[in-house]
């Protein structure tokens, strides 16, 4: 029976449902010009969410509801990033939300709602939780592109990242019920002892390539990518970054709980099904790493070449994952962070950018801009140089782990593959420093940051952080690494 | 104070390009003294090296170490013997000028050049210091932005072709060395450390893929045939301290790689190889003379002769192991081994001033065409005589240091392999031919066209620069005897390693 300690160890995902229902009221009852309390309140909503996800963290592993809910080291650092890069994604967001009009309390409360989604998903202990948050997740990202409705664009990518989005969803209940059906359970720790048990594996493989395309959907790993350009583009920007940065958290912790805890893991000996889904990952980051590095430079739209760049990301991420063991698993989340905060930084840049009736979204846009904001083209160029993983920015230390997470793993032949698209990707970030520094304006493109002081502050805190965690990322490795070492 | 030198070295120059770039394009002379007071300090810090490093043992020493990344077992571990000091002092020297050298050329954003010039000063004294490989990977690749920028916003017309195409091979090559080197951890079984990762048993297999693998990194470095193509590109587009700089300093890195890392790591598989790797200096040294032979651009003619001549560099590291392993000639490796380094120092005198005349003429004519010249001796009495000096030691005339280096290593090849030696000589009469045929080109005969003829000579400025490498290329020409005295202990050193066997 559900009990109170259940309820406290949900604390953190309580509050933040019954705080985003108190704001959607509040919206609704404040006059226009009052509006902006409810952008600071989102703020202190999710910082204080990040604080009680910290303050009440248990020493060790405890589940809720029967298993259903589980809070863990993983959780605990996918949780507490997804909500602070929640929060600082807010500040940027305000500009650009104010300047086109995007009706704001809907945005906020959408976004907490997504957050909360993210938050059972990655503390997914059962199948069913895993479906109920990755559904609320991806409901309220749903919305969230077509906020902007009056735009074409926007709804063009709302109506596609929906449809490809529910098939997605639609394989991975498929999935789920077929490892049901094998197993008998929906608990995620029950079915990883029954596949360790059992000799016959056929359903459950069919389950599990099922399931891999649902995960290879929500990362935007090729070739279940095809949503993410268009979706990056059509998104108002302040939602991009969102899908951009702290899903990838949710869906690294998605994957980790149904590949790792769900279908088996290597650690301890009992495989399960580990060899298996280890080679379906290896195909994905191979596929994913060459179609986002190439593709990503022909592109000449910033947002576009963004997402490229995100699906060869997720490619890496990949590469750590298929070491299935605790020290791959944290490289890979460890990537997936890096990750999210570099992106954070790259969309906040092109808010900040960007101005009424001008959307600083081709790379065209950028051109001298080191010229006229000399700040904000080398914020731009330490995300750049982060993304391309070029030390001693903080991106390159995540490639490193995965890559060395390979090697240990064997896969010495994957961990080169990452290397040579390493260099491929290196091109079109240098393209956009390239622009930035090399080139001269062009007249009546002139390409200031206009948006509001906090904007402008917190993404300098963002791009800056990018350069300090390239040294001081050594407690951030070992946080991840003690996740996974219980 | 003395226990943290190595990073004072390393940070002054970056903390202090903060500044630099602080005082802003609007106050581009405070920006030039600020980055002239950084550069000097930290020329003066390197020179206490000198009393503070004791070169009779030949040891890495004045270690710092601090654990980084504690559960990877990565530190932040600094050491320098001979070699690095050497190689430390002429950073910081090569720096002052080139400061000194860009003082009122560069006008467009001169805060951010020097500012980009100090990051870059600390981060290849940085490889110098590096005794964990991460460490050292981290520097090597962080090196590459400044330079990026610096060639792309001040180089020449055809700049961002020659600066990506500059990133992206040096990248190329090092990604490769890092995977060797993760690979190499995972050996160790978890540490970064380049001691440990000497230590470590290997089979000949492995050696040999690792050895490729520091080959591909530190040979687009040096660069050697077959991958110096960035190098032309890379140096014609450069602005003048950039050239300096690359030529002066850079490819030195790429030899020094070769010290740290193939030498120690797999000695075996670079004995097995040395013979592809002497083949390839050879072939850059004759082969490549000939193509400096027919250059139009006098830059591109320096840019082909830095690879001639860093061809002597990895030629008198991999004769060691002929030496060694096979004739039982240790003494004759040790001369070969500290003929490469006296090269190195000596190269990144000679080019750095070679590169530094062809920036004074081109500051002047916008061009750098030899045809466009001729006669420059007329009206530009004052700087001739050092634009001969440095080509007359650009083509190995006793009494500079161009000559020392390349002797040293010529001798050694002899007790290798005569043929060697034939081949390795060939460079006296191509190098003479193409440096002396230049001269003749640019300085010598009538003023053909009206542009020479108003050419104004040296300012004081670039007198003071001038002269300054023109001391270095002099006192290391008649007394080497210093340099070597540094560097011969770490030498030995070097060679007795070569002699163990891993396998």
């Amino acid at each position: 029976m559900p009990s109170i300690n259940d309820i406290l160890i949900l604390l953190p995902e309580a509050y933040l449902v019954v705080a985003a229902c108190v704001l959607l009221l509040l919206d609704a009852y404040l006059k226009p010009a009052q509006k902006g309390i409810v952008h600071w309140l989102s703020i202190v909503v999710l910082l204080v969410g990040a604080y009680l996800v910290v303050d009440g963290q248990p020493a060790t592993s405890v589940t809720a509801f029967s298993g259903m809910f589980v809070r863990d080291g993983v959780s605990e650092v996918l949780k507490l990033f997804s909500l602070l890069i929640m929060a600082v994604i807010f500040v940027y967001a305000r500009p650009y939300l104010k300047e086109r009009a995007i009706p704001f309390g809907e945005f906020y409360t959408l976004s907490i709602f997504a957050t909360v989604g993210i938050m059972f998903l990655v503390a997914a202990g059962n199948l069913v939780t895993v479906y109920l948050g990755l559904e609320l997740l991806t409901l309220s990202s749903y919305a969230l592109v077509a906020l902007n409705r009056d735009s074409q664009l926007s709804s063009e990518a709302a109506i596609k990242y929906f449809v490809l989005g529910a098939l997605a969803s639609g394989m991975l209940l498929y999935g789920m019920s077929m490892v049901y059906g094998a197993t008998h359970s929906l608990d995620l720790h029950t079915i990883h002892a029954a596949i360790v048990g059992t000799e016959w594996k056929t359903l459950l493989l069919f389950g599990l390539v099922f399931m891999i395309v649902g995960i290879g959907f929500k990362l935007g790993a090729a070739p279940f990518h095809m949503w993410i350009p268009d979706v990056y583009q059509g998104s108002p920007t302040a939602v991009t970054v969102f899908i951009g940065s702290a899903q990838k958290l949710a869906a690294f912790g998605m994957a980790y709980r149904l590949l790792s805890t769900g279908m088996g893991d290597i650690a301890g000996g009992a495989a399960g099904l580990a060899p298996q889904w280890q080679m379906m990952l290896a195909v994905l980051a191979v596929l994913s790493l060459a179609i986002g590095n190439l593709v990503a430079i022909v592109q000449s739209n910033l947002k576009r070449l963004l997402a490229y760049s995100t699906i060869s990301h997720m490619g890496y991420l990949l590469v750590g994952l298929v070491n299935a063991g605790p020290e791959g698993y944290s490289a890979s989340m460890f990537y997936a962070v890096s990750y999210a905060l570099t992106s954070a930084a790259a969309f906040g840049m092109i808010l900040v950018l960007s101005r009424s009736g001008f959307e600083c979204e081709e790379i065209d846009d950028l051109r001298g801009l080191n010229q006229r904001s000399p700040w904000f083209a080398f914020l731009m160029l330490l995300v750049m140089f982060s993304l391309a993983g070029v030390p001693p920015l903080f991106g390159f230390f995540g490639k490193l782990l995965v890559l060395k997470a390979a090697i240990d793993a064997g896969m010495l032949w994957l961990a080169i593959v990452g290397a040579v698209f390493a260099i491929i990707g290196l091109y079109y970030y240098l393209r956009v420093v390239k622009v930035m520094y090399f080139d001269t304006p062009v007249e009546g493109k002139d390409v200031h940051a206009r948006a509001d002081a906090p904007a402008r502050w917190v993404l300098s805190i963002n791009a800056l952080a990018l350069l300090v965690l390239g040294f001081t990322w050594a407690p951030l490795l070992a946080w991840c690494q003690r996740a996974f070492a219980g | 104070m003395s226990n943290h030198l190595l990073s004072l070295l390393i940070w002054l120059p970056v903390v202090g390009a903060v500044p630099v770039l602080l005082a802003g394009a609007g106050r581009p002379g405070l920006a030039r003294w600020i980055s002239l007071l950084v550069a000097v300090a930290t020329f003066a810090a390197s020179l206490a090296l000198l009393p503070a490093y004791d070169a009779a043992t030949g040891t890495l020493q004045l270690g710092e170490s601090l654990s980084w990344i504690p559960s990877l077992g990565i530190n932040y571990s600094l050491a320098v013997d001979g070699i690095s000091v050497a190689l430390i002092i002429l950073t910081t020297f090569v720096q002052i000028l080139v400061i000194v050298g860009a003082w009122e050329i560069i006008q467009n954003k001169p805060h951010q050049y020097m500012a980009a010039m100090l990051v870059l000063e600390g981060l290849m004294i940085g490889v110098f210091c590096a005794t964990d490989a991460l460490l050292f990977y981290v520097f090597f690749e962080a090196m590459l932005i400044p330079m990026f920028i610096l060639i792309g916003i001040w180089g020449g017309p055809r700049r961002v072709y020659a600066t990506l195409k500059f990133f992206i091979y040096t990248f190329f090559g090092s990604i490769f060395m890092l995977i060797g080197l993760i690979y190499l951890y995972h050996k160790t079984g978890g540490s970064f450390a380049i001691a440990d990762m000497a230590n470590v048993h290997l089979t000949l297999t492995e050696q040999a893929w690792l050895f490729f693998a520091f080959l591909l990194g530190f040979a687009i470095k040096v660069p050697m045939v077959p991958v110096h193509t960035w190098l032309p590109d890379a140096h014609v587009e450069a602005p003048t301290g950039g050239s300096v700089v690359l030529a002066a300093v850079m490819l030195k890195i790429g030899g020094y790689g070769f010290l740290r890392f193939s030498l120690p790591i797999t000695p075996d598989a670079s004995h097995e190889f040395a013979w592809l790797v002497i083949v390839l200096s050879l072939i850059a040294v004759c082969y490549i003379g000939y193509i400096a032979l027919v250059q139009q651009d006098m830059k591109k003619l320096v840019a082909y002769s830095s690879i001639a001549h860093m061809g002597f560099v990895t030629l008198g590291i991999f004769i060691a192991f002929l030496l060694v392993r096979d004739s039982n000639n240790p003494d004759a490796a040790r001369l070969g081994m500290q003929g490469a380094m006296v090269q190195m120092i000596s190269h990144g005198f000679i080019s750095g001033a070679m590169f530094t005349c062809i920036g004074v003429l081109y500051d002047r004519m916008h061009t750098r065409q030899i045809k466009d010249y001729g006669g420059v001796i007329n009206v530009m009495p004052v700087f001739a005589p050092f634009y001969v000096l440095f080509a007359m030691a650009n083509s190995g005339l006793p009494g500079t240091s161009g000559f020392v280096g390349e002797f040293m290593v010529i001798l050694a090849s002899f007790s290798a392999n005569p043929w060697i030696a034939l081949f390795g000589a060939f460079t006296l009469i191509i190098g003479a031919a193409y440096t002396l045929w230049m001269v003749k080109r640019v300085l010598w005969g009538d003023i053909k066209n009206k542009h020479v003829a108003e050419l104004k000579d040296v300012n004081g400025r670039e007198i003071f620069v001038l002269s300054a490498f023109a001391a270095g290329v002099l006192v290391l020409g008649i007394w080497p005897e210093p340099l070597v005295h540094l560097m011969d202990a770490s030498v030995a050193r070097l060679v007795e390693q070569l002699a163990i066997t891993k396998v």
